[in-house]
């Protein structure tokens, strides 16, 4: 497949990995944080780590949309689908994230909750186009990749005049999350970032110079595929190895240092930053998120509904918080893979593919033995 | 579920659960629901055989029965190659055909909705009878009822299919062994993407056709090459993952296979792609798994690719010892990974 099998070339791997082997020192190690669920996924379903050197470590970072959802947004949702008695779309991930009192959207689902799964925000619309009798209502989640859809489907509703339509705006945004990590009073070593790719076609390169100019950290911008991964690693060992802390674009083919501006434009007319918002694992962060804007109201479900926020704590035993900020290992928890499975996930970090609790059950357990 | 999976699953919450899409998506949910209800409290030694279908006692001293039963609620009814009157015809015929048995009679259950137009139903009945026809199998009884417009959607149709393995003949998952061979009749998730993409109305520029196909032409052949068969099985729900998963509990083997060699259609891995699908849980309804002692396997490989079926049948890995039971793969960048089970739900109502 054009476009994409060449990124997944055993051959260029073999070679990326022998380069990253010859270029590695031996007497240190290289700690670097991948902020993306998409790129631990691609480690571990591709098996990445076996082609790095023992004394290359990947820290999985909090990029993995539904992991940072806490269990008071979903709440929110399930309160919507369940007592408001709307029909409760959202993206598949969000369905199996656990909620309050041992529900889930699916579980909501189950018990008589209209609740579906839709692949775009304009499905969402559509939708309340088709059942005028019916309140819809989108549970916007995910980082600033997904939110210029969102902010579509707010204008076309406004277009369409529609009066049964509403949006549970939840994106959040990566710098900030980067920022707290680095700022977070338990350390960790992280020697660089690899860069997001979605995420950075459409905010571009620039917002990461402040990780290299102001905290040191090289950050270079990776694709999804596993090569741009390798690559991008390659390319931070060059950094450190040089005493460098610049942020570099390996994904050259979609991103810029400006990135996707009319995107921007509309996602700044139709939503604005939050004061706070609680994320999963990183606490209440300042300015991390997004809300409706005021001229928008009418779309904002929590404006529309009475669901105020209500912060829960997370389950005691559940290590997703310390996972999250990079400090312990999925197999690390005690509830990993005995009482939290994909199939009855305790922690959001073992719902999505893109998790690193889940990526770890389904592709790289074996090791653990 | 062997002693060494148990640990990994919480127990069923009969007390406030509730039925989910996931225990009918053919992944660890479901295979939780099987063994802690229906096995459980229907327990006997057929059952427990664990099969896709039952190995019974002979009742002429001519070969022992199989019988084998599958219900289809495939949405939409009719799909690019098929529709869910042959494949409620393929299902059957396919489970008893990888016990190791000849296919010899059919029967057929509908719940018919209220509302359902007669000519929809004439061309489901007209498909199954093409389809048993062109597989030698007669249907020979059948029920019928109607529930009210709204308590179904459309039809849904259960068959059971009943044949007879000659003496040494019977096949069972439990029989995989350390240093077989795993090999595969064609290119995955041919059905699950034919499905989706009519389900989404996606029109991509070659058009995928699901491979909804009776096999036991295909085994047959696999049998005449004189080939030792250990297990054979067809990956349906839950797609070549779980199918491993199931043969390597019950054989208490693992598995390590090369993804290079695993076939897939470019516009199935395209659409696979761009829909967030990984093929290799992708169900098939005209697919063979086959695990022999590797000696065999150029011999069998030679008569699956001379049957039409079996064009692009495959060496894609090898079973190992392993008491964790793992499946694992070999990536194509060279890495090891794991290929469990599937978790939650792919894909509802694929057949």
């Amino acid at each position: 497949m054009k476009y994409i099998s060449e990124f997944r070339d055993g051959d260029v791997a073999q070679r990326l990995s022998e380069a990253i082997h010859r270029e590695t020192r031996p007497e240190r190690a290289y700690h670097f944080m991948e902020f993306c669920g998409g790129h631990t996924h691609a480690i571990s379903r591709y098996g990445l780590t076996d082609l790095l050197p023992s004394n290359v470590k990947m820290i999985h970072g909090p990029g993995c949309p539904v992991c940072v959802l806490p269990i008071g947004r979903v709440d929110q949702a399930i309160r919507l689908a369940l007592e408001e008695e709307v029909i409760l779309c959202t993206y598949g991930d969000c369905l199996r994230v656990p909620a309050s009192n041992g529900l889930s959207l699916m579980k909501a689902k189950a018990q008589g909750g209209d609740i579906r799964m839709v692949y775009s925000s304009t499905d969402a619309v559509t939708l309340a186009q088709k059942n005028p009798d019916k309140h819809v209502v989108f549970f916007a989640i995910g980082f600033e990749t997904t939110t210029p859809p969102t902010a579509v489907a707010l204008k076309q509703a406004a277009m369409l005049g529609l009066k049964n339509f509403s949006v549970l705006c939840c994106h959040v945004l990566t710098p900030p999350a980067m920022t707290a990590i680095l700022d977070a009073p338990e350390k960790i070593a992280i020697d660089g970032f690899v860069g997001p790719a979605h995420v950075s076609t459409i905010i571009g390169s620039r917002p990461y110079e402040i990780f290299a100019d102001q905290y040191g950290k090289p950050v270079v911008i990776a694709g999804f595929e596993p090569l741009d991964v390798m690559q991008a690693i390659r390319m931070l060992i060059h950094q450190v190895n040089e005493g460098r802390s610049e942020v570099e674009n390996e994904f050259t083919r979609a991103v810029d240092r400006d990135g996707n501006r009319k995107a921007q434009g509309i996602v700044a007319e139709v939503l604005e930053l939050r004061d706070e918002f609680e994320w999963r694992g990183l606490g209440t962060l300042a300015h991390s998120a997004l809300k409706i804007r005021d001229e928008f109201a009418e779309f904002d479900a929590e404006k529309r509904f009475d669901i105020a926020y209500v912060a829960v704590a997370d389950h005691k035993a559940c290590e997703c918080g310390t996972i999250l900020r990079g400090l312990k290992q999925p197999q690390e928890c005690k509830l990993f893979g005995t009482v939290c499975t994909p199939e009855n996930p305790i922690g959001s970090c073992m719902v999505s593919s893109e998790g690193a609790c889940a990526a770890h059950f389904t592709y790289g357990r074996l090791k653990d033995v | 579920m062997s002693d060494h999976r148990q640990g990994y699953i919480r127990p069923l919450d009969l007390k406030n659960g509730r039925v989910e899409m996931a225990h009918g998506a053919g992944g660890r949910a479901m295979a939780q629901l099987i063994e802690a209800l229906f096995i459980k409290h229907l327990a006997n030694d057929y059952l427990a055989q664990g099969d896709d279908g039952a190995l019974l006692e002979s009742l002429t001293g001519q070969g022992r029965l199989v019988m084998a039963t599958d219900c289809h609620v495939v949405s939409p009814l009719f799909f690019p190659g098929g529709d869910i009157g042959s494949l409620s015809v393929h299902g059957t015929i396919n489970d008893v055909a990888v016990m190791g048995a000849k296919p010899l009679y059919l029967a057929a259950g509908f719940i018919l909705e209220e509302g359902f137009p007669l000519g929809d139903l004439a061309r489901i009945v007209e498909s199954m009878a093409q389809a048993a026809k062109n597989a030698g199998v007669p249907m020979v009884t059948g029920d019928t009822k109607v529930v009210e417009r709204g308590k179904g959607d459309g039809v849904f149709i259960t068959t059971t299919g009943v044949g007879i393995v000659a003496p040494g003949d019977e096949l069972s998952g439990r029989n995989a062994q350390a240093g077989d061979a795993i090999l595969l009749s064609g290119t995955l998730g041919d059905h699950g993407m034919a499905i989706m993409a009519e389900r989404e109305s996606l029109g991509f520029e070659s058009p995928i056709i699901s491979d909804s196909a009776a096999l036991h032409g295909l085994i047959a052949v696999m049998r005449d090459s004189g080939a030792r068969l250990h297990v054979l099985r067809d990956p349906t729900r839950g797609g070549l993952a779980t199918t491993l998963n199931e043969i390597a509990r019950q054989s208490g083997v693992g598995m390590l296979l090369q993804e290079s060699a695993i076939p897939v259609k470019p516009a199935v891995a395209a659409a696979c792609e761009f829909l967030g699908f990984d093929p290799l849980y992708v169900a098939n309804e005209g697919k063979l798994l086959a695990i022999c002692p590797a000696a065999d396997a150029p011999l069998l490989l030679a008569a699956m690719r001379a049957h039409p079926l079996g064009t692009d049948a495959a060496i894609i890995g090898e079973v190992q010892a392993d008491p964790h039971a793992f499946v694992q793969m070999r990536t194509c960048l060279g890495g090891r990974r794991m290929v469990d089970w599937l978790s939650g739900e792919q894909l509802p109502r694929i057949c």
